[in-house]
């Protein structure tokens, strides 16, 4: 829900045209920065546990039965306890992790190629295409967030495709904004102007000289959608209108558990605890990654 | 000023315009028959088009957009098709409730953030900065469903302090100024106030840090003001955007109240659009969300313009 922060105008122009060894600097101050690897450790084991959590905890996750349900944590067999169907929480969590990454990843990968192309068009293009294309994403940007998402997912209805389809369209906006701005930048550079002079058309300009030096900043701007985007993707599975049951989903398997929150209160809790430490991770990685480029010199 | 606001004014009538047309949208995008959840699956073709007829779904779109602007100007929302009662008495009725919680969401999470905020600007680089720049990041990352239910697991199924659902006693939809009903907003309002929380900490320590290391502050440390003195002027230059931040923090807790209310069964916008998804009654979440919607223009536009009134620099237009 977090207001997509302010789409910071200001920022991405100080980190405009970098060198390689400008992206190597970054990356050797996010290794000396133990906050940033923390959180990369966290998005890594998540990963891994999204890749081959299904090798490592060789349970079904929808094997229920009527005599397991409810059992607390640290129950023999289940050390995560089993939910209101006895299915064992442990396999549920852990393949939990491939549904709930992708559909909280997914849609932030398209905007971010959605948002980039339509951004540079109207910044590069300007004029009144330009402003065409910006007073539309205007339109939407004037939505809050999760209203938009709910909305849209409510109105085209409950399932996959239809909330990663809404979560796209409601990060596209911001991601736009940002483009747009770098890009009427970057037209304006004295770089961009000699490539111009010297007789390189358009297209080339765009792929060489604007896309090169303005996805970094988009990119990072991105990154810090993904733990807002996690929140409202397991939100919308959490309200029932994205990954349906029988599926290991952690905003899902919250709704569902909310029933017993008076009978196992920690594992009805548990999902939203993954959650959690994901969105955390990647807003603490985005943090590092900003500040890591914000260095002057 | 004057011409400031107009110019504002005149920018957000075509926003207005666009959200309204998304909004109108929303109902012709969804998959199948509006109707089909008020038609008996049995309906005769005849009974159907009469439906259709009265509800308007017969018209071109672009005829049938103009005359839901026209109606919805006067305060027409259409007709719910799950309750037959009128769409803008249902959204009145729940806004009152969204904005009571919004509201007290708003007040706590601005109080908490400013403290943080400030201290963590101040002390920039301490343990006490660290502290409240966890506690920021602690607020936008936390999935707030799931606060919600924790502190209901705590306060509620384990402690018992507080009522875990509802505005109110016996299942009472309206709010009331009395005790009973304010141990029931504290659950949700607390909730919902860690977003507000952590977005107003994260922008004011920047920007306290930002206007300390202004060479105006050193001059008035120079002439041998007060620590307090100074802090005044910290506060006087920080208070523009603080307050933009938390009048825009109000909006989108306005907006995305309906996981929370969904988990505490307010009865406010949030658990009516709920309703409306379910049950398919595509007027009513059209009427919903075409409010709320035009509450967030509204309520950008008045941060632009107050602002801007508290601090001619940033004038733009």
């Amino acid at each position: 829900m977090a207001a997509p922060a302010v789409p910071a105008a200001a920022e991405p122009a100080a980190a405009l045209v970098r060198s390689p060894s400008f992206w190597r600097s970054v990356f050797a101050r996010l290794r000396r920065d133990p906050v940033a690897l923390a959180a990369a450790a966290v998005i890594l084991a998540l990963l891994v546990l999204a890749l081959f959590g299904p090798w490592l905890v060789p349970v079904d996750p929808y094997a229920s039965s009527v005599l397991r349900r409810l059992k607390p944590i640290g129950t023999p067999g289940h050390p995560l306890g089993t939910d209101e169907l006895g299915r064992d929480m442990l396999a549920r969590l852990v393949h939990g992790a491939r549904w709930s990454l992708f559909m909280g990843v997914t849609p932030v990968v398209l905007a971010f190629f959605l948002g980039a192309a339509i951004g540079i068009t109207a910044g590069y293009a300007g004029g009144l295409l330009g402003t065409a294309i910006m007073r539309t994403i205007d339109v939407f940007y004037a939505f809050p967030s999760v209203l938009l998402a709910i909305a849209l997912s409510g109105a085209l209805g409950a399932g996959i495709e239809n909330a990663l389809l809404s979560l796209t369209l409601v990060f596209v906006p911001p991601i736009a904004r940002v483009a747009e701005s770098v890009a009427t930048q970057l037209r304006n550079r004295d770089f961009v102007e000699a490539a111009r002079a010297s007789g390189a058309g358009a297209l080339t300009i765009v792929r060489v000289h604007v896309l090169g030096n303005a996805l970094g900043p988009i990119f990072v701007y991105a990154t810090s959608l993904v733990s807002v985007s996690m929140i409202l993707a397991s939100g919308l599975s959490f309200l029932g209108l994205g990954v349906r049951p029988p599926e290991p989903e952690w905003g899902l398997m919250l709704n569902t558990l909310r029933t017993a929150i008076y009978v196992q209160p920690w594992v009805a809790a548990l999902p939203g605890a993954m959650i959690f430490a994901t969105s955390i991770s990647f807003n603490l990685l985005a943090d590092a990654l900003r500040s890591a480029m914000d260095v002057k010199g | 000023m004057l011409r400031y606001t107009f110019n504002r004014v005149l920018y957000a009538l075509p926003i207005m315009l666009g959200v309204s047309l998304v909004c109108f949208l929303l109902v012709h995008i969804a998959p199948g028959d509006p109707l089909v959840s008020v038609l008996p699956p049995d309906a005769t073709e005849a009974l159907r088009r009469q439906m259709a007829e009265l509800y308007g779904f017969d018209r071109s779109l672009p005829e049938q957009f103009l005359r839901w602007l026209a109606r919805a100007a006067t305060g027409d929302l259409g007709t719910s098709i799950a309750t037959a009662r009128p769409v803008a008495a249902e959204v009145a009725r729940a806004v009152g409730n969204t904005v009571t919680l919004a509201a007290f969401a708003t007040l706590i999470g601005f109080t908490l953030g400013a403290i943080f905020g400030f201290v963590a600007g101040y002390f920039r680089d301490s343990p006490l900065d660290r502290l409240a720049s966890a506690l920021a990041v602690l607020g936008v990352s936390v999935p707030h469903y799931w606060l919600g239910m924790v502190l209901v697991i705590i306060f509620s199924a384990q402690l018992g302090w507080l009522p875990a659902t509802g505005a109110g006693p016996g299942g009472s939809t309206e709010w009331v100024w009395d005790w009973e009903h304010f141990r029931h907003l504290i659950l949700p309002a607390v909730t919902m106030s860690v977003i507000p929380m952590g977005i107003v900490a994260r922008t004011l320590r920047a920007l306290v840090a930002e206007i300390l290391s202004q060479e105006f502050v050193m001059g008035l440390r120079a002439r041998g003001l007060s620590e307090f003195a100074v802090f005044r002027h910290v506060v006087k230059n920080a208070a523009p955007t603080a307050l933009a931040v938390m009048g825009l923090q109000l909006g989108y807790l306005l907006g995305g109240s309906i996981l929370i209310e969904t988990v505490f069964s307010w009865p406010g916008t949030g658990f009516l659009l709920n309703a409306a998804i379910f049950q398919r009654d595509l007027p009513l979440l059209q009427g919903t969300i075409l409010v709320l919607a035009l509450f967030f223009v509204v309520l950008n536009l008045l941060v632009d313009v107050v602002q801007t009134a508290l601090d001619p620099r940033i004038r733009r237009a």
